[in-house]
């Protein structure tokens, strides 16, 4: 249990502000003069970080604070309240899988089976390649078309097990998009 | 200014009798703020603004009895008028639009936001007035990426034309209005967490009182409404008061979205008048069940309200006549039980949204909620014990109403307690059998 704490007090004090690019940075000020207090901006400036670099790191955290005037702590208490921050690295496309109870009705055990199946990893987990992560989402609200995924920013409905492979092909693997 | 007799009248326009969707046409996009105008979109808060005081909007949607969307059903109207107003009242006010749709089974504002985004702006344009609100936030499901986009274009065509911004419409008016995306989380739609949020904290409800019209976002004088609430301001300052209530069959004015999801023919969504019958939407509109099926129930209005059942076919939907039958019309959207699904697998799908979306605030729910759903679980798998439907009748008792922080713990009980109520057999048939008969 010391050693734990230790090690814990050692990571943080080790964990130096990210540098933001100016365009990340300019987008985050943006966000503040838009709110009475700028700490308000916080939500969104966690949202524009993980748009620009994929995830929230700690270095990440302590840099938000740094902007918004905030402590690291104050800003990860934040950070992991909410489902859509990701802590911890991700693919470079994130499929949410609808796991409410229309998408549940009309087959999400079976769409859930197939994609873990064909991307050889659980529901929480990223494919060795870097190119997907699997997550189960609350209710997309596009029920009348049932079971709905997300992959990345584009909702996907009505989709069956049968039609994974083709849609899994048209998000790229990190490699192939940088060639 | 007193309130005038006649509604801001427009002339050439024929009243619609579908205000929320006359102008989407699927599969086209959103209506364009050219199209909005061309229909006689911005006239009710131009005229509004340069006719009405801010009080006689309010009295105008009192008067119009609109309730809200949003599920709960407060008279919109009363709900402003407790705003404080005048020259002492503390600055600045804020307007809120609920666009955080994420009950399970809810998919009626996506519609709207992605349909014709003016309708809105138009709506808290209006909300804004009554209130003497100066800035608007649109609080939006993070995972409404379409909804976003059209926002963001809609609030820059609004903004060109001077809809937004200072002296709207030639007015002392002035207001801003921004999009803020949800990091994600269920609680955001109770108001006050709500609030939290958008203040950029975790969103754990607030205690009441204060109320947020006395002491809400920063402090100050807020107004939490749900989007398609917003939406039906601009066709009643538009059309009046008779109009509104006429499109209803019942005292509960205007239309209201319905939806269908589930097993049904023909999943969808409509804006039809508040009364229709649950027969009706699901039967006549959805088609009923898939060939094959029978159906054994139905949630009515997103996860957490109760079941109602085949008896209750000729039901009137709207807020007190669905509350009589034991049930809430909530968001009105509808999940079909047919009768190959399990109830029991359903409840327990259920109470696993609820259980992760819990807030962690208040101990029942925290607790209570992780418990219900590990017992559904057990039951589900076979492995359910004699005593487990007490113990899930005692957590439908003790996370009920008035025992929890917030809503949040007693809405996920309803679906819990009317289905031990109707469907008592199937849970004791999973226990009785040690597994689900529904799966084979």
């Amino acid at each position: 249990m010391t050693v734990l704490t230790k090690n814990l007090v050692l990571t943080k004090n080790l964990v130096l502000p990210e540098n933001f690019s100016d365009a990340l940075r300019h987008e985050i000020e943006h966000e503040a003069g838009l709110y009475e207090r700028p700490q308000a901006a916080c939500i969104d400036a966690l949202l524009i970080v993980q748009r620009h670099l994929g995830w929230v790191s700690d270095s990440s955290i302590a840099e938000i604070g740094r902007l918004l005037d905030m402590s690291a702590d104050a800003v990860d208490s934040v950070a992991t309240f909410y489902n859509g921050i990701y802590r911890r690295p991700v693919g470079r496309h994130v499929i949410r899988l609808c796991s409410s109870i229309s998408c549940w009705v009309c087959g999400y055990d079976q769409l859930r089976d197939s994609l873990s199946q064909k991307l050889g990893v659980p529901l929480g987990g990223t494919t060795a390649d870097r190119r997907f992560t699997l997550l189960p989402i609350q209710c997309l609200g596009a029920c009348d078309h049932a079971p709905t995924l997300m992959i990345g920013d584009d909702l996907h409905h009505d989709v069956t097990p049968e039609q994974v492979d083709e849609l899994l092909a048209r998000y790229p693997a990190p490699a192939e998009e940088r060639s | 200014m007193s309130a005038p007799l006649a509604p801001a009248a427009s002339g050439t326009f024929e009243p619609p009798d579908r205000p929320l969707t006359a102008k989407i046409k699927p599969g086209q996009g959103p209506v364009s703020i050219d199209d909005y105008e061309k229909a006689g979109g911005y006239q009710a808060a131009r005229k509004a603004l340069s006719e009405m005081a801010p009080a006689a909007v309010t009295q105008f949607v009192k008067d119009a009895n609109l309730r809200g969307r949003g599920g709960a059903g407060f008279p919109t109207g009363v709900k402003w008028s407790l705003v404080p107003m005048g020259p002492e009242a503390a600055r600045p006010k804020y307007l809120v639009v609920n666009a955080d749709e994420m009950e399970p089974g809810t998919f009626k504002d996506r519609l709207l936001l992605e349909g014709d985004p003016h309708l809105l702006i138009e709506g808290v344009i209006l909300a804004a007035y009554a209130i003497e609100a100066s800035i608007s936030y649109i609080f939006l499901r993070g995972e409404y990426t379409d909804a976003e986009r059209i926002l963001r274009r809609a609030l820059a065509e609004a903004r060109a034309k001077g809809y937004l911004g200072k002296g709207i419409f030639g007015s002392g008016f002035d207001l801003e209005l921004h999009l803020h995306a949800s990091g994600g989380r269920y609680i955001c739609g109770e108001e006050t967490a709500l609030l939290n949020a958008l203040e950029g904290k975790r969103a754990t409800p607030r205690a009441k009182p204060p109320f947020p019209q006395i002491s809400g976002l920063f402090g100050k004088p807020t107004i939490v409404n749900n989007v398609e609430t917003l939406c039906n301001l601009p066709g009643i300052l538009h059309y009046g008061i008779d109009w509104f209530k006429g499109l209803s069959r019942t005292p509960n004015g205007g239309t209201k979205m319905f939806g269908v999801s589930g097993k049904v023919k023909r999943p969808g969504l409509w804006e039809l008048p508040m009364g229709v019958t649950l027969g009706e939407v699901l039967l006549e509109l959805a088609g009923g069940p898939k060939e094959g099926l029978g159906w054994r129930g139905v949630i009515p209005g997103g996860a957490s309200t109760d079941f109602l059942l085949p008896e209750h076919v000729e039901l009137q939907l709207d807020f007190d006549t669905v509350g009589k039958a034991g049930s809430r019309m909530g968001t009105g959207t509808m999940i079909l039980l047919d009768d190959q699904t399990c109830p029991v697998g359903m409840v327990h799908n259920l109470m696993q949204f609820f259980a992760q979306e819990s807030c962690g605030w208040c101990t029942p729910c925290r607790e209570g909620l992780p418990w219900a759903r590990d017992v559904l679980g057990a039951i589900e798998a076979g492995q359910g014990l004699a005593k487990d439907l007490d113990r899930l009748q005692k957590q439908v008792k003790f996370l009920g109403p008035g025992l929890t922080f917030c809503a949040l713990a007693p809405g996920a009980m309803s679906p819990l307690g009317s289905a031990l109520k109707y469907f008592r057999d199937d849970f004791e048939q999973h226990l009785r059998e040690k597994r689900c008969p529904f799966r084979h």
